[in-house]
C-alpha cells in the first residue's frame, strides 16, 4: 500500500466520521436541545479521527528511514571506531542497494541491504495498522461525546485556535532554525579554521585544498568583506542619489497623474527578478563598460565591481524611492504650509523643513537598502568574479560574500569538508549583519513613524 | 507681559533693500525650477533604464523564437528503415534504423563534389545532433509511410542557426568562430536554393533542458516553476493567513506577540541565499529530502514569503472596521466565527493581493533554489513533486553561463516568458485589489 | 436671492466702507469668487482691510472666513482645484496678477496658522527661518538681534531665553502659537493674517494671545478669523460677518455687535445659528 492510499484512507474514516455524529446529533436535536450544532458535533469527529492518524504518519515519516538504516548497521560487523563520513557512507551504500541501484558485491553489506528493506516495508505495514486503529479510536472517542450538554463547537474552534498558534509559531520557529542551523555548522567549522584566521584573515583561497584532511585552503574572509563593501557602496552611490530626487518628485512636485502612472512604473522596477538583472549586468552592461574603458586606455574587468554595482543600485532605486515617498508623505501638511506662509519656494520648504523632518526616517530607509545590497546574490553571481582580490579598484573583479556562499555550496562536494561548512560560517556572518541593519533601520523608521501619529 | 515698547527697526523695506530682495527672489526661483528639474530628471532616468533593459532583453530574444529548418528529400527505403541491426532479436524493428546515415546520405546527394572525409564532416555537423531522433519520431508515427522519398525539415546545427541569423558573421577570422568558411559557402548555397526556411521555435516550449541550444527548451523548467508555486501558495497562504489572523485578533498584547512582530518584520528582511542555507540543513541533510525536488523548494520558499503575506494579511484584517466584529458578537456568534465568516472574507481581497505579491517574487526567486540543489542538470520534465526539477530562473542563470552563441538568445526568450508570467501575476493581483477591495 | 431687506441696501459695502475712521486701505477686495472644482466656495465678496488694525472676519463653520484669509496672501496657490476670480489688492496693487510673485507677497502678508506648527528645529532656528531664505540679514549679530526682538514682540523672550536652542516642538501650546508669531514677524510684514489663532489653545494662552494682538497692532495690520464672537468684540476694530461664502455686513466691531444691521447678523451674534 502506498503512503497516498493510506491518506485517503484515512479522509474516508474522517469523512465517515462526520456524518455519523452529525446524524447522531441531528437525531438528538429532535428530542433535545444541543449546545452545539450538528455540523459542529460533525466537524468534532473528523478533526477527532484525522489529526492523530496524521499525527501518526508524520512521526513514521520522519523517524523510519534513519531508524531502519540505524537498525540495518548495527547487523553489520563494522569496525567500533569509525569515522563519521565512512558511516555515512556505508549508510548510502545500503539505501542506494537497497534501491536496487547495485553497488559493491560485499554479502555482508548486501545483506544489510536487504534487511533494510525488509525493516521498511514492515514499519511502514505497522505504522498503517497503527494510523488507522488511531483514527478509528478517535472516531469512536468523538461520537460517544454526542450529547446535549457537549459543547463540540467550542472543542472545534480550540483545535483552531491551537493550529494558528502553531502557525504564529512557525515564524519564530524559522529565525530560530536559521540561527541555530548557522551557528551549529559554522562551529563545526571553526573547529577546523580559528575564528580569527576567517575574521581576519587576508587570503581567500578555498580550492587549494587538495583533499579534506590537508588544510591547504586559506579561509580569510577579509577580501571578500572590502569585495561585498566595494560592490555595495557603487549600489548605494547610484541609488541614494537617484532614488532620493525621484521621490521628492513624486511626493512633493509630481501631478496626481504622472503619479499614478509613475508609481506602478517604479514598482515593476522592483519586481524584476534579480536574475534579469543579472543576465543585463554580465551581458550587457559589463562588455559594454568592458569596451568603453578600452577606448580611454583604461582596463575595465569584464567582471568588474562597477557593472555589478551599478545593476544592483538600479534595482535598489525603486526600494529607496518608495519608502523615501512614504515617509516624506507622513510629514504633516502643516509644516509646508507654515515654510510656504513665510515666503519660502517649495524646493526651499523641501530641502530646509521637509528633508530635515524626514531624515530619521529617510535613514533608516538607506539603511535597509544597504542591507538589501549586501545581501543580494544573483547579480553579483553573474556579473562578478570568483577570485578573491583584496582592493578598491571598482575596474576590478572582485568577490562577495554572497557569491562565494553560492560557489562553495554548488559544486560537488561532499557535506562535511571545510569549504562547505565555510559557507555556513559566511552566512552567519552575512545574517548577522543584515540583522543588525534591519534592527537599526526598522527601530528608527518607527520612531520616526511615532513622532507624526 | 512687555507694555508698549518703542518698536526696534526690523529690517525693513527701504527701495534699496526691496530691490535687492527681490533679485534675490528671482535667483530663488531659478534655483527653484533647478531643483524641479533634478528631481524629474532622476524619475526620467530611472524609468529611462528600465524601459532600456526592457528593450535590451527583447531585442536579443526575439530572434530565439525563430528556427532555421532545411529541407531535405530523404529516401525512406524499407531496406534501411527495417533493418535489425542492434536488434537483440532479429525482429525487424524501425527504432534501430540508422537515421543519421539517411540523413547524412541525403545531405551528401546535394554537394556530390564534397568527398574529402574532414570536408564530410564539416558538412553533416551542418545538422543538429537531434535531427536523427526527430526523423525516427516522424517514421515510428507514420509506420504506413515507409518507403519512397519524403521531403523532411530538418534541424540545423546551433552553429548554422547563429550563423544564418547573422549573429556570427563571417567577418571575424575563421579560426576565432566555430562556423568555418566552407560551411558558410554551404549554407549560402543551400539559401540560393531556397532549401532553407525559418519557422517558429516550437522547441523552445515543448523540449526540456539540452546541452545542444538548439534543442534546448523550457518546458521541464515552466513545469518545475508551476509545481513549485503550488506547493509555495499550498503551504503558505493557509499558514499565513492563520498566523495573522492569530496575531491581529486573538494574541494579547505583550511583549511576547511583541518579540514575534518583531521577529517577523526582520524575516522579511533576511536575505535569500540564508533561506538556502536554512533549508540545506534542514530539510536536505536534517530531513533527508531529495534534493532538487520542487517539494523541498516549496519549503523554502514557503518560509521564505511567509512574513510577507503575514505582514499583508495582517494589514487587511486591521482595515476591517470594529464594527463588523462588534456587529457579529451582537448576534452571538463567538468570537472564532465572527472572524471566519464575517471579518476574514472581508479582508479576503487584501490578503489575496498581498499572496499573488508574494508568489510573483517566489516565482523569481533564484538564490535557495541553488542551494538545494536544483541546479542540476535536469532533462526530464518532472512529473511528481519528488522528481528533479529545474525551475525557470535558475535554467535562466545556467543558460546565460553556457559558452554557445545560440544560448544567449534563449536565455533572454526565456526572460521574456518569465517576466510575462510575472505581468500577468502582477496585472492580476491590481485587478483583484481594484474590483473587490472597499475603502472603509 | 438678496439676504437683505430693502431699505438696507444702501449700507451695504459696496464701494466705500462704512463708518470709515482711518483712511488707509491695506487690502481692497472686489467682487472676489472662488471656486473649489465645482463648489462656489466665496461668492462675490468686496471687502476693504485698513491699515494698522484688527479686521475680524466672524461667521458659522463652513462659511468661508479661512479661504478668503488664504486669498490674502495667496496660499490658496497651493491647491490645485482652487480657481479666484476678482482683484485684491495690497497697497492699490493687484496681486492676483501673473507678474505678482506669490513668494514676495508671503513677505508682505504673513500668517499664522489654527493648529501650531513651529519647525521640528530649535526656538533660535524657527525664528530665523524666514530672515535667512530672504537674505534680510547680512550678519550672524544682525540675525540674532532680529530673532530676539522677534521673540520679544511676541512675548515669548523672557520664558525661553535661557533655552533658545531647545527644540520648538518642546513648548506648551500657547507658547508654540507665539514662536509661530514670533516667526512671523521676524521677516517684518505689513499684515499679519491669523486662522483662529486660539482654536487650539487653553483660555490662559489665548487671554496671552489677544493680549499680544492688541500690542501688535499698532505696528502691523491684522486679519483674524475666529469663531468666537466674543474674541472678535475683544480684539477688533472692524468686524466682517461672513454666511454661506458671501459677505453679510461690514462695520466697525461696536456697531456690529450692539446695532447690527441685517437680520442675518442679528441672529448669529444672538446665537439663534451658528
Amino acid at each position: 500500500m502506498h503512503v497516498l492510499t493510506l491518506l485517503a484512507v484515512l479522509f474516508c474514516i474522517s469523512l465517515l466520521g462526520f456524518r455519523i455524529s452529525q446524524g447522531r446529533a441531528l437525531l438528538l436535536s429532535r428530542t433535545t436541545g444541543l449546545h452545539s450544532l450538528p455540523y459542529h458535533h460533525g466537524q468534532f469527529a473528523s478533526l477527532a479521527s484525522l489529526l492523530p492518524g496524521l499525527a501518526v504518519i508524520l512521526l513514521w515519516s520522519l523517524l523510519e528511514a534513519p531508524l531502519a538504516l540505524w537498525l540495518a548497521l548495527d547487523h553489520l560487523p563494522v569496525p567500533p571506531n569509525l569515522a563519521d563520513g565512512e558511516v555515512r557512507l556505508l549508510t548510502a551504500e545500503i539505501s542506494n542497494m537497497a534501491a536496487g541501484y547495485g553497488g559493491r558485491q560485499d554479502t555482508a553489506l548486501l545483506a544489510a541491504a536487504w534487511h533494510y528493506r525488509e525493516l521498511r516495508e514492515t514499519s511502514f505495514t505497522v505504522a498503517a495498522t497503527v494510523a488507522v486503529s488511531v483514527s478509528l479510536g478517535g472516531l469512536v472517542f468523538a461520537w460517544r461525546r454526542v450529547t446535549p450538554s457537549y459543547k463540540a463547537r467550542n472543542s472545534v474552534e480550540r483545535v483552531l485556535k491551537i493550529f494558528m498558534i502553531l502557525c504564529s509559531a512557525l515564524a519564530v520557529l524559522t529565525t530560530a532554525g536559521i540561527i541555530l542551523s548557522l551557528l551549529f555548522e559554522s562551529f563545526r567549522f571553526f573547529v577546523h579554521v580559528p575564528f580569527t584566521a576567517f575574521l581576519f584573515g587576508l587570503e581567500w583561497s578555498p580550492q587549494k585544498a587538495l583533499h579534506a584532511e590537508q588544510i591547504g585552503a586559506v579561509f580569510g574572509a577579509v577580501p571578500l568583506f572590502t569585495g561585498t563593501l566595494l560592490i555595495a557602496s557603487i549600489a548605494m552611490l547610484v541609488a541614494t542619489p537617484l532614488g532620493l530626487l525621484t521621490a521628492i518628485y513624486t511626493a512633493e512636485y509630481a501631478a496626481p497623474h504622472i503619479r499614478t502612472v509613475a508609481k506602478p512604473l517604479l514598482e515593476i522596477l522592483a519586481g524584476i527578478p534579480t536574475v534579469v538583472y543579472g543576465f543585463f549586468a554580465a551581458l550587457m552592461v559589463a562588455p559594454a563598460l568592458r569596451d568603453t574603458g578600452a577606448m580611454f586606455g583604461i582596463s575595465i574587468s569584464s567582471e568588474s565591481a562597477l557593472a555589478a554595482g551599478v545593476v544592483m543600485g538600479i534595482m535598489i532605486i525603486p526600494f529607496v524611492s518608495s519608502l523615501a515617498d512614504d515617509i516624506m508623505s507622513a510629514v504633516p501638511q502643516s509644516l509646508r504650509e507654515g515654510s510656504l506662509g513665510l515666503g519660502a519656494t517649495q524646493s526651499e520648504t523641501i530641502r530646509r523643513v521637509v528633508l530635515p523632518a524626514a531624515l530619521p526616517g529617510i535613514i533608516g530607509g538607506i539603511l535597509l537598502a544597504a542591507s538589501r545590497a549586501i545581501g543580494e546574490t544573483m547579480i553579483v553571481v553573474m556579473a562578478a568574479g570568483l577570485s578573491a582580490h583584496l582592493t578598491a579598484n571598482p575596474f576590478a573583479a572582485v568577490t562577495t560574500v554572497t557569491v562565494q556562499i553560492v560557489t562553495l555550496l554548488v559544486g560537488d562536494q561532499e557535506f562535511d569538508s571545510p569549504k562547505t561548512l565555510a559557507a555556513f560560517a559566511l552566512g552567519l556572518v552575512l545574517f548577522v549583519v543584515t540583522l543588525a541593519l534591519n534592527v537599526i533601520a526598522l527601530k528608527v523608521v518607527r520612531k520616526y513613524r511615532e513622532q507624526y501619529e | 507681559m512687555n507694555s508698549r515698547i518703542p518698536p526696534t527697526p526690523l529690517p525693513s523695506l527701504s527701495i534699496q533693500s526691496a530691490q535687492s530682495l527681490r533679485a534675490r527672489i528671482r535667483r530663488r526661483h531659478v534655483a527653484e525650477r533647478r531643483f524641479r528639474f533634478y528631481g524629474f530628471a532622476a524619475m526620467f532616468l530611472t524609468l529611462a533604464v528600465l524601459v532600456l533593459v526592457f528593450v535590451s532583453i527583447l531585442s536579443k530574444a526575439y530572434t530565439a523564437f525563430q528556427e532555421n529548418v532545411l529541407s531535405l528529400t530523404i529516401s525512406l527505403d524499407s531496406a534501411s528503415i527495417d533493418s535489425t541491426k542492434g536488434s537483440t532479436t532479429g525482429q525487424r524493428n524501425p527504432l534501430t534504423a540508422e537515421y543519421r546515415k539517411l540523413i547524412q546520405t541525403a545531405l551528401a546527394g546535394l554537394f556530390p563534389a564534397v568527398t574529402d572525409r574532414h570536408e564530410r564532416h564539416l558538412l553533416f555537423s551542418l545538422i543538429s545532433e537531434g535531427a536523427p531522433y526527430a526523423l525516427r519520431a516522424l517514421v515510428t508515427r507514420q509506420q504506413a509511410k515507409i518507403g519512397g522519398d519524403r521531403t523532411v525539415d530538418v534541424l540545423l546545427s546551433d552553429e548554422a542557426d547563429q550563423f544564418l541569423k547573422g549573429h556570427i558573421t563571417a567577418h571575424v577570422y575563421e579560426t576565432e568562430r566555430k562556423i568555418k568558411d566552407l560551411q558558410v559557402t554551404w549554407l549560402k548555397e543551400l539559401q540560393a536554393r531556397g532549401l532553407i526556411h525559418s519557422r517558429f521555435n516550437i522547441t523552445l516550449f515543448t523540449a526540456g533542458d539540452s546541452r545542444e541550444p538548439e534543442l534546448a527548451g523550457i518546458l521541464g523548467a515552466v513545469t518545475g516553476s508551476f509545481y513549485l508555486v503550488i506547493v509555495t501558495l499550498s503551504l503558505s497562504f493557509p499558514v499565513g493567513v492563520a498566523s495573522a489572523v492569530y496575531l491581529e485578533e486573538f494574541a494579547p498584547r505583550n511583549r511576547i506577540t511583541d518579540l514575534i512582530e518583531v521577529n517577523i518584520n526582520n524575516l522579511a528582511a533576511v536575505p535569500s541565499v540564508v533561506f538556502g542555507l536554512l533549508g540545506l540543513a534542514i530539510f536536505l541533510n536534517g530531513l533527508r529530502l531529495p534534493r532538487s525536488a520542487p517539494l523541498v523548494g516549496g519549503f523554502v520558499l514557503s518560509l521564505l514569503i511567509l512574513p510577507t503575506i503575514i505582514i499583508a494579511a495582517r494589514a487587511a484584517l486591521k482595515a476591517v472596521p470594529l464594527s463588523i466584529r462588534e456587529a457579529a458578537l451582537g448576534i452571538g456568534a463567538s468570537k472564532m466565527q465572527s472572524i471566519l465568516h464575517h471579518v476574514l472574507p472581508l479582508a479576503m481581497p487584501g490578503i489575496m493581493t498581498g499572496t499573488i505579491l508574494g508568489l510573483a517574487h517566489a516565482l523569481g526567486e533564484s538564490a535557495p533554489l541553488l542551494m538545494i540543489g536544483m541546479v542540476a542538470f535536469v532533462v526530464d520534465t518532472p512529473v511528481t513533486l519528488l522528481d528533479p526539477a529545474t525551475v525557470l530562473p535558475v535554467q535562466i542563470y545556467l543558460w546565460a553561463d553556457s559558452p554557445e552563441r545560440a544560448f544567449l538568445e534563449r536565455t533572454a526568450a526565456a526572460i521574456v516568458v518569465l517576466l510575462g508570467f510575472l505581468i500577468a501575476m502582477n496585472t492580476i493581483a491590481v485587478m483583484v485589489r481594484i474590483k473587490f477591495e472597499r475603502r472603509w | 436671492m438678496s439676504l437683505f431687506a430693502k431699505d438696507d441696501a444702501h449700507l451695504v459695502t459696496q464701494g466705500e466702507p462704512l463708518l470709515v475712521e482711518t483712511a488707509c486701505a491695506k487690502l481692497s477686495a472686489r467682487n472676489v469668487n472662488v471656486f473649489y472644482g465645482e463648489k462656489h466656495a466665496i461668492k462675490n465678496v468686496t471687502l476693504d482691510i485698513n491699515c494698522n488694525e484688527v479686521t475680524a472676519l466672524i461667521g458659522p463653520s463652513g462659511c468661508g472666513k479661512s479661504t478668503f484669509l488664504r486669498c490674502l496672501n495667496r496660499m490658496n496657490d497651493t491647491i490645485d482645484t482652487c480657481r479666484v476670480t476678482g482683484t485684491i489688492t495690497l497697497d492699490g496693487e493687484n496681486i492676483y496678477t501673473p507678474k505678482v510673485d506669490a513668494v514676495y507677497l508671503r513677505t508682505r502678508v504673513g500668517m499664522v496658522f489654527q493648529k501650531p506648527n513651529p519647525f521640528p528645529k530649535s526656538i533660535f532656528e524657527n525664528v530665523a527661518y524666514g530672515p535667512r531664505i530672504h537674505g534680510l540679514t547680512s550678519s550672524r549679530s544682525e540675525l540674532e538681534s532680529v530673532v530676539l526682538t522677534s521673540l520679544e514682540r511676541a512675548g515669548l523672550l523672557e520664558e525661553v531665553s535661557d533655552r533658545l536652542h531647545a527644540s520648538g516642538i518642546s513648548l506648551s501650546g500657547g507658547q508654540q502659537q507665539r514662536l509661530c508669531i514670533a516667526r512671523a514677524i521676524a521677516v517684518s510684514p505689513e499684515v499679519i493674517l491669523m486662522d483662529e489663532p486660539c482654536s487650539a489653545l487653553d483660555p490662559i494662552a489665548t487671554a496671552k494671545i489677544e493680549e499680544l494682538i492688541d500690542e501688535l497692532q499698532h505696528n502691523f495690520t491684522i486679519v483674524i478669523v475666529t469663531h468666537s464672537m466674543q474674541q472678535a468684540a475683544r480684539v477688533s476694530q472692524r468686524t466682517a460677518f461672513f454666511h454661506l461664502g458671501e459677505l453679510v455686513e461690514c462695520g466697525g466691531t461696536e456697531q456690529i455687535f450692539t446695532n447690527p444691521v441685517h437680520r442675518l447678523t442679528q441672529g448669529y451674534i444672538t446665537g439663534r445659528f451658528g
